[in-house]
């Protein structure tokens, strides 16, 4: 019985559907008419990623690693700073420090774009959950797609290079932060947005100072997120021509190289340890954030735990009941 | 003008509520409306609060009471009815309207506190007057004003978080107390605290409505809460107002079995104070009276003792039978002579609870005096076992004479008493 099924379908019995050949048709016309958008768009990125390359490789390779490291030490511990710094003076030491920046620079100028996007639509879903609907099988689209599948209609829109590594990062590395921002501010407790909208605060008001403040730490898991999916794109934005690590990860392949392969691969674990524990540190609360600017620091009541923290802030940001805390609770 | 009116307001939740709402004034059952979508909350509410009262709305969960109170404020929109806030009609306003009524007529105090985590216990207090653009020194001078009324200047730079339950709410209290409104909206304020603390924030508020004499809507499921804080409570079941009344109309004549289902569990010492169960004050005694003549009257009214005055409407002490009768007996020309025993005094606020030990030694009779120490009235010792038992208490009006207690024995032509 089953096998007739089969059969039948082998056959042609169900149409069949050109997903493909609609896709590449609508392609074509976004390449037609969208050209200029596209050329500019190319432009800008471009010139972004590249004077942030230029900046990074400007000063001394070694002082930039001492001064990346007294960064890591300032936000986060002194044993972190000295780890970077040996991470950071083994890239030097491979040689694999020019592309390494390169990377870097990829990295932040689409994991900056991908946040500054975002966010606002993170807050958009927060506040209405028709929105929240129509994005949420967007989002799962954009982060469960094949990242390989981004870079053919990045190159067609953007020829060879940069600026589709660029995009195709961006679309990858976005939805984290759309989602927790959406879920850091769904989670703050309704009573004090209520106690906002009782003391007669205007929404955009209430937003900033009570939403977006106790939402930080989960924003800023999402952010932390961003940066290392922004990192793993940019690796594989490497097949189109994004130079940086990806570049010699591809090279390695095509030459069997396994050494070189190996370099490369292990100076983006150094950096993406780097980056994930770096950001990790700004959703933290206070602890060594002195020297932040205070509204980063000021959120914090909820996550206490390190990066990659969805699901424990999320968990630290639940209501607690009625009763007497103890002055470490969480308040309400 | 009352502070606050409520007119056929309607809550309905769900599907189609307006025609809900039309269906309930024709006199449909909730369970019948239930049945096609639409969830009431509140049904049909008209009340006043009058400028300076405090208003208990008091019901169990679900009954619709929060409901009530957040429309009061525009935090729910009502379905249907109209809301006046002073003279503002609250109902008809515009978002932008709405707020500024919110940032200068009214404040609110909620369950679980709603403090801001994230800013100072100061800033916190001085939230409302910030949204209304008070400058920043202003503002802080005014919420320290506030803490202080609450008696928190001390923690004005602390986290929220750093505060015991009791105290969060004092913070609650302040911030709604520095927005210098006239409407105070409390919903369920001290239902979260444990009951020592929760006593004392209704001492607290009692003490600062007296000073301040703010309109205080106050939401509660606690019927001895409701009764110890009200002016006038209202009892709502199942989203309708079944009772508004004081306190004492709603022991004395509750509306139906539910609200009487209530009242069992009131506890009648703690709810009753002296003011409940205390009568006339009979007229004191002149030191300056003939034992002889004050044995007579005590004679004639069947009581042990006497209050002798001091002049000025004050109890200087108690001459005993025995006392009196041995100054007769030596011939003295009046009572100067007499020992006297120290008074028992209570206050009109005095709970039941706390005048079963005066009124149990037998000497002396219970005197209910005010700041001044000055007489008001007798405690009658079976007046407090009668509202303690929830006995209908004869109106006061109506005490003969010779029902007044022993002890408290008048002397018809003696000095003038004050109450």
């Amino acid at each position: 019985m089953a096998e007739t099924v089969f059969r039948a379908a082998d056959d042609g019995a169900l149409p069949q559907i050109p997903v493909g050949d609609w896709v590449d048709t609508g392609f074509d016309w976004v390449t037609d008419n969208f050209e200029p958008l596209f050329d500019a768009i190319s432009a800008g990125t471009e010139t972004g990623v590249e004077a942030l390359r230029d900046a990074l490789l400007f000063p001394p390779s070694i002082l930039l690693a001492v001064l990346l490291a007294v960064l890591g030490g300032v936000v986060r511990s002194v044993r972190f700073a000295v780890v970077s710094l040996l991470g950071l003076l083994l890239l030097i030491s491979m040689r694999m420090w020019e592309p390494a920046m390169a990377t870097l620079a990829l990295v932040l100028v689409s994991a900056l774009i991908a946040v500054a996007i975002g966010i606002p639509i993170g807050v958009w879903a927060a506040r209405s959950d028709r929105v929240s609907a129509a994005l949420r099988p967007v989002l799962d689209f954009m982060q469960t797609m094949p990242a390989f599948v981004y870079l053919v209609p990045a190159v067609t829109f953007f020829g060879i290079g940069l600026v589709p590594g660029v995009v195709t990062t961006i679309i990858f590395a976005a939805p984290p932060a759309v989602r927790l921002t959406e879920l850091g501010i769904r989670q703050v407790d309704p009573e004090l947005v209520e106690a906002g909208h009782a003391f007669g605060s205007p929404p955009g008001r209430i937003l900033r100072g009570i939403q977006l403040p106790l939402a930080l730490p989960t924003i800023m898991a999402g952010v932390n997120q961003v940066i290392m999916l922004a990192l793993s794109m940019a690796v594989i934005a490497g097949l189109i021509g994004a130079a940086g690590l990806g570049g010699v990860v591809v090279t390695s392949i095509s030459r069997l190289d396994v050494g070189l392969g190996f370099e490369g691969g292990l100076s983006v674990v150094v950096l993406a340890i780097y980056l994930d524990r770096l950001t990790g540190a700004f959703g933290q609360r206070r602890g060594r954030l002195s020297g932040i600017p205070s509204f980063l620091s000021r959120g914090g009541t909820v996550a206490k735990g390190g990066f990659a923290a969805s699901g424990r802030s999320a968990s630290a940001a639940m209501p607690v009941g009625p009763d007497q805390d103890p002055p470490n609770r969480p308040a309400r | 003008m009352p502070a606050v009116h409520a007119e056929g307001l309607f809550k309905v939740f769900g599907r189609r509520t307006a025609d809900a709402v039309r269906r309930l004034q024709d006199g449909a059952s909730v369970a019948e409306v239930r049945g096609s979508g639409a969830t009431p909350a509140v049904i049909d509410a008209t009340f006043s609060v009058e400028p300076g009262e405090i208003f208990v709305v008091m019901g169990l969960s679900g009954s619709g009471k929060s409901t009530l109170l957040r429309m009061l404020n525009g935090l729910l929109e009502t379905t249907a009815g109209t809301v006046r806030v002073g003279d503002a009609e609250l109902t008809a306003l515009d978002a932008k309207g709405l707020r500024r009524l919110r940032q200068e007529r009214m404040s609110m105090v909620f369950q679980h506190f709603a403090l801001f985590p994230h800013r100072s216990v100061l800033d916190n207090a001085a939230y409302a007057l910030e949204v209304r653009g008070v400058d920043r020194a202003t503002r802080r001078a005014k919420a320290r004003e506030a803490l202080a009324l609450v008696g928190l200047d001390q923690w004005a730079d602390q986290k929220p978080g750093q505060l015991s339950g009791g105290m969060k709410q004092r913070v609650g209290l302040a911030r709604a107390l520095a927005a210098e409104t006239d409407l105070l909206l409390m919903d369920e304020a001290f239902s979260a605290l444990d009951p020592l603390i929760r006593r004392e924030m209704q001492d607290q508020l009692l003490e600062l409505q007296a000073s301040l004499g703010k309109t205080i809507v106050f939401i509660t499921h606690d019927l001895n809460e409701a009764m110890r804080l009200g002016d006038r409570i209202a009892i709502m079941r199942d989203g309708r107002i079944v009772q508004i009344g004081t306190p004492d109309q709603i022991l004395e004549t509750p509306a139906d079995d539910y609200v009487r289902q209530f009242l069992a569990d009131v506890d009648r010492g703690r709810v009753f104070t002296a003011r409940h169960v205390m009568v006339g004050a009979p007229a004191l005694v002149a030191p300056t009276a003939a034992p002889a003549q004050v044995l007579q009257t005590m004679h004639d009214h069947r009581s042990g003792s006497v209050l002798v005055g001091d002049g000025d409407g004050r109890v200087a002490g108690v001459a005993t039978e025995d006392a009196v009768r041995a100054a007769a007996a030596v011939g003295a020309p009046s009572l100067a002579g007499v020992a006297l025993l120290p008074p028992v005094e209570v206050r009109t606020t005095t709970t039941l609870s706390d005048l079963l030990a005066p009124a149990a030694q037998d000497e002396v009779p219970v005197t209910v005096v005010d700041d001044d120490r000055r007489l008001l009235g007798v405690v009658p010792r079976g007046a407090v076992l009668a509202a303690l038992g929830g006995v209908p208490r004869p109106a006061p009006a109506a005490v003969p004479e010779s029902l007044h207690p022993a002890g408290a024995t008048a002397l018809a032509t003696k000095e003038a008493v004050r109450g």
